[in-house]
């Protein structure tokens, strides 16, 4: 079998060319908020989750401190904690490659795996689209970080754009129901009300917060969960 | 201000947390409100993310190109545009805004 008749390692491959560009962004932005390039690379190197990213250097470029920055960042990845509690249950890697799993989990790498239902599919699209993400991510973060400064403004090109639309398309897939959807406008406005209060990277924390709590307090068996309390359309005719 | 001590910082709290996923035993993924509150949370983190990344500057609120590319990102993912044509319909609206003189 060869290697692209796999589904897992083309969906695997694509991901990891679209967020590997995007990677010029993060790089570009980084320099412009003021870091070097080994700092940038270095985030990408080792850091390496993209809205982790992102959320540092756009706190940094907000004028707000590195601990800050720091915190943000460590927030943003508490969810790759718990994708990695879903892949180790699925891929159960042991070892070594418990350690370079761990490395390569991001939302790419864990949507492409969980995306299929071979076993065999599951551990090539983690693999895959892991892999592939971090090595593109890094040599466009370097073109980007080097680019960076010749490009002059960022701005100019759009790619603080690009970072607003990538948030926007990594959140857009899990809001379809209706209970979700409604968090992420309460979260939305909870950081609308605490930007102008608190400083940058905060409001970040405070949304975090307020999803944390709903998420404590609200949580029922499977599919209850997923309705509100009152139904606020109940005037409307059901799809 | 030196940044390298927080970066550095970032990067070993980053793997570490993916590092104590891959330790926490399968049973406990079983447990229906830390589904939820993990659930919960990468949604508002990424909303407010959003927001952010579309409004603030600094401490400040402001409305400028990069809510076009908010526009354009949420045309792009109802038309059920993949990820990176969405990422360029972002950039292209904010880069065709500024080149028009708004933001």
């Amino acid at each position: 079998m060869s290697f692209l008749s796999s589904p897992a390692a083309r969906v695997g491959l694509s991901i990891s060319l679209a967020t590997g560009l995007y990677g010029i962004s993060f790089g570009a932005l980084s320099v412009a908020a003021g870091l070097d390039f080994w700092q940038t690379q270095v985030l990408s190197l080792l850091l390496f989750s993209g809205g982790s990213q992102f959320a540092f250097v756009g706190i940094i470029a907000g004028g707000g401190t590195g601990a800050a920055a720091m915190g943000a960042a460590a927030l943003l990845g508490i969810r790759n904690g718990v994708y990695g509690m879903q892949l180790n249950a699925l891929l159960r890697p042991r070892g070594w490659r418990k350690v370079v799993s761990a490395h390569v989990t991001i939302d790419e790498s864990t949507a492409t795996s969980t995306g299929q239902t071979d076993t065999r599919e599951q551990r090539i699209g983690f693999w895959v689209a892991g892999g592939g993400v971090f090595v593109l991510w890094n040599v466009f973060t370097a073109a980007g970080a080097l680019l960076g400064n010749a490009l002059g403004d960022p701005r100019q090109w759009g790619l603080d754009g690009a970072a607003v639309a990538a948030f926007l398309g990594l959140l857009w897939p899990r809001i379809r129901a209706r209970q979700a959807a409604g968090i992420a406008v309460l979260c939305a406005l909870a950081t609308v009300l605490a930007v102008p209060v608190l400083p940058p990277g905060i409001p970040i924390l405070v949304a975090a917060l307020v999803a944390g709590l709903i998420g404590w307090f609200r949580h029922r068996p499977a599919t209850a969960g997923m309705e509100p309390d009152v139904e606020p359309y109940a005037h409307r005719e059901k799809p | 201000m030196n940044l390298w001590p927080w970066i550095l910082l970032a990067c070993i709290l980053a793997f570490a947390t993916k590092l104590l996923g891959y330790l926490v035993p399968a049973r406990l993924m079983g447990n229906p409100r830390m589904a939820a509150v993990a659930g919960t949370l990468t949604i508002g983190l990424l909303a407010s993310l959003t927001v952010v990344n579309t409004l603030a500057t600094g401490q400040a609120l402001v409305l400028d190109a990069r809510l076009g590319a908010l526009a354009a990102a949420a045309a792009a993912l109802w038309l059920r545009a993949p990820f990176l044509v969405v990422v360029l319909c972002g950039a292209a609206a904010a880069a065709g805004l500024r080149l028009l003189g708004w933001g």
